[in-house]
């Protein structure tokens, strides 16, 4: 009753004021705090550049810049320790050679089929599929790996020198392989999005669904196709228990797929296993070669990043 | 009334119909036959390409079960690790720690990272810097190698500003760190599918900003997010790349507690069996595989299952 009085007596409903009747501490509180969790990623971010960053300029004053980018021989734990940092690039660099070999074409045909020709049922058998694939834990590939796929390479492949028990190419194709669901869906998501209309006109102008995929919506989604691409560079160049387990730990510079090698991720998993004591050259090797990782996946993931978003402009 | 259909044919338009049908029979027919093949050729690789993904699937699957099936029983579970009798070790200090350091990584995700996914889509004004700079780097964070997770573990967590030790619930933050953004991306995803005329409708009737997300948005996207959670959560139990790094050691004889003492985990201890020469150790490392695969696996169609039952379109 007293509220009704209080707005029927001043003179209409002009004067009651839209204010909130409490300050609402409560609500502010949890603004505040759930403004906290979202900047808790920024802090995430600022924590691991801190952390590569310290030991790593450390490293570089015990070790130089041409010692590290120039020289070709990487012994890191040797009394005359070597840090040319090449042979764990090449390495890297080998695996993702062989990964993205299989991943794109598989990926791609997977996410062409999955767009342009599969029925609604088909998609919502094979998506999950490819899902089921993207979550199996890379210990279990990685044993795949070094013992079901190697022996079997050396069987279809006798030809080939299969001296060592590692092989970088095995090792690279498991990565591929465990980059597919990657490629496909975001490719599958990039061609959904090439609109309809793109498609009828082709059809309509005569062209058969194999023009109309590759002529007008590969084109038109090429830019989300590309940063699918870069997004599984980026996650061979990360990975690491495969390439541990099925590459082995030798730092080579080789470009032969029957080879051990040793990448950036197999070296830091290799000696940081240990109980390192904090400060030793050991520890400082791990982090410089922890900030050549960061930056060159940082790197990738800008460019896949600023790709998407251009096809999610374009078409969304 | 030129286009009258009509009117009676003169000689004129029957040529130019019968040179119109002409030119689109050369155009479609012709074509047609080559095309044919290209196409089906086409369509076959697109599906060879697809089948050596789910072949590759099957493949490890079937494997795994067979390699590890000699190993598998109830004292895999239940027996601790040992280094000289591979034919009666098992899994039970792993399983535990498994257990601990996953609880604590949902202890910690399901608060901040629903937190952070409410804020970015309810709060944040996207016009501002600091918001999208945040948004950029959560979708930064998602592609930064796990192994480097493990270094900010080392450097941050395990030593440094927090110095917790090589304990268990070190690898539980570290990890959580690792999958947070998953979980921020999911649960954005489903937020922002629920309509905005539901949270009208919510402010209209008198209800605060929080009284909204909390009695309906956040209900209404619960499906969604938990389907984010539950990958993420499948994704850390099995992950092992930076557990090596923040002290999971390879043979833990008690059973391992949350904030002091030696602790392994599943993924870990299968590398560890892996390592060792001899070819029971490899067996034991497969059947080890077997009981992860089901758990992960398990968790996995969970999330797809309760994706597909719950989504709805408004």
């Amino acid at each position: 009753m007293a509220s009704i009085d209080s707005a029927t007596s001043s003179a209409g409903f002009s004067s009651r004021s839209l204010e909130a009747s409490s300050p609402r501490y409560t609500e502010k509180a949890i603004v505040a705090f759930l403004a906290a969790c979202g900047l808790l990623s920024v802090v995430v971010t600022s924590a691991i550049v801190v952390s590569l960053l310290i030991p790593t300029i450390d490293f570089f004053s015990q070790v130089s810049l041409e010692a590290f980018f120039l020289d070709t021989t990487w012994a890191p734990r040797q009394a005359t320790g070597r840090f040319g940092v090449w042979p764990i690039v090449a390495g890297t660099l080998n695996v993702v050679f062989w990964a993205l070999l299989v991943a794109i074409p598989v990926g791609l045909a997977s996410a062409i089929y999955l767009s342009e020709y599969a029925s609604p049922r088909a998609r919502k058998v094979i998506k999950p599929v490819l899902e089921v694939l993207a979550g199996i834990p890379t210990v279990a590939i990685g044993l795949f790996a070094f013992l079901a796929m190697r022996p079997a390479a050396e069987v279809l492949l006798p030809f080939l020198d299969w001296s060592s028990l590692w092989s970088v190419g095995v090792a690279g194709v498991a990565v591929g392989l465990m980059t597919v669901p990657l490629i496909a869906s975001i490719s599958d998501d990039a061609m959904r999005a090439v609109p309809a209309s793109l498609r009828e006109g082709g059809f309509g102008l005569g062209a058969n669904k194999l023009k109309v995929s590759l002529r007008i919506v590969f084109p038109a989604a090429v830019s989300g196709i590309v940063a699918s691409i870069v997004l599984a560079g980026s996650r061979a160049v990360g990975e690491t228990m495969v390439v541990l387990i099925a590459a082995g730990r030798t730092p080579a510079l080789t470009f032969d797929p029957t080879k051990s090698v040793q990448t950036m991720t197999a070296y830091i998993a290799g000696t940081a296993t240990g109980d390192i004591p904090t400060g030793t050259l050991d520890y400082n090797t791990i982090f410089a070669v922890g900030t050549l990782l960061f930056a060159a996946t940082l790197a990738l993931n800008l460019v896949a990043i600023r790709l998407v978003r251009r096809f999610r402009e374009v078409y969304e | 009334m030129a286009g009258d259909p009509i009117m009676p044919a003169t000689g004129r338009t029957r040529l130019a119909s019968a040179g119109a049908r002409r030119a689109t029979e050369s155009a479609l027919h012709n074509a047609s036959s080559r095309d044919h093949l290209t196409s089906v050729i086409f369509l076959a690789l697109l599906l060879l390409g697809l089948s050596v993904a789910l072949f590759s699937l099957a493949a490890l699957l079937t494997w795994s079960l067979i390699e590890g099936a000699p190993r598998l029983g109830l004292e895999l579970l239940t027996n601790g690790p040992s280094t000289v009798r591979p034919e009666e070790a098992g899994f039970r200090t792993a399983i535990l720690g498994s257990l601990l350091v996953v609880g604590g990584v949902v202890a910690i995700i399901v608060p901040v990272g629903v937190g952070a996914a409410i804020y970015l889509e309810e709060y944040a004004d996207k016009e501002r810097w600091w918001n999208r700079l945040i948004e950029l780097n959560i979708q930064n964070l998602a592609g930064v190698p796990s192994i480097v997770f493990g270094i900010l573990g080392l450097a941050f967590i395990v030593r440094g500003p927090l110095s917790l030790g090589f304990v268990a619930a070190a690898g539980s933050l570290t990890l959580a760190l690792l999958v947070l953004p998953t979980v921020i991306i999911a649960a954005r995803e489903a937020l922002r599918a629920v309509p905005a005329s539901i949270r009208e409708g919510s402010l209209a009737l008198g209800a605060t900003r929080w009284q909204t997300i909390r009695r309906q948005t956040l209900p209404a996207a619960l499906p969604g997010v938990l389907t984010g959670v539950i990958l993420a959560v499948a994704r850390a139990t099995g992950e092992a790349a930076p557990l090596l790094l923040v002290g999971a050691v390879t043979f833990v004889t008690f059973d391992p507690s949350f904030l002091e003492g030696a602790y392994s985990t599943l993924p870990v201890q299968i590398f560890n069996y892996s390592n060792r020469p001899q070819e029971e150790f490899r067996v034991l490392a497969m059947a080890g595989v077997i009981v992860m695969l089901g758990l992960v696996l398990l968790m996995n169609s969970f999330a797809v299952w309760l994706r597909n039952r719950f989504e709805r379109s408004w």
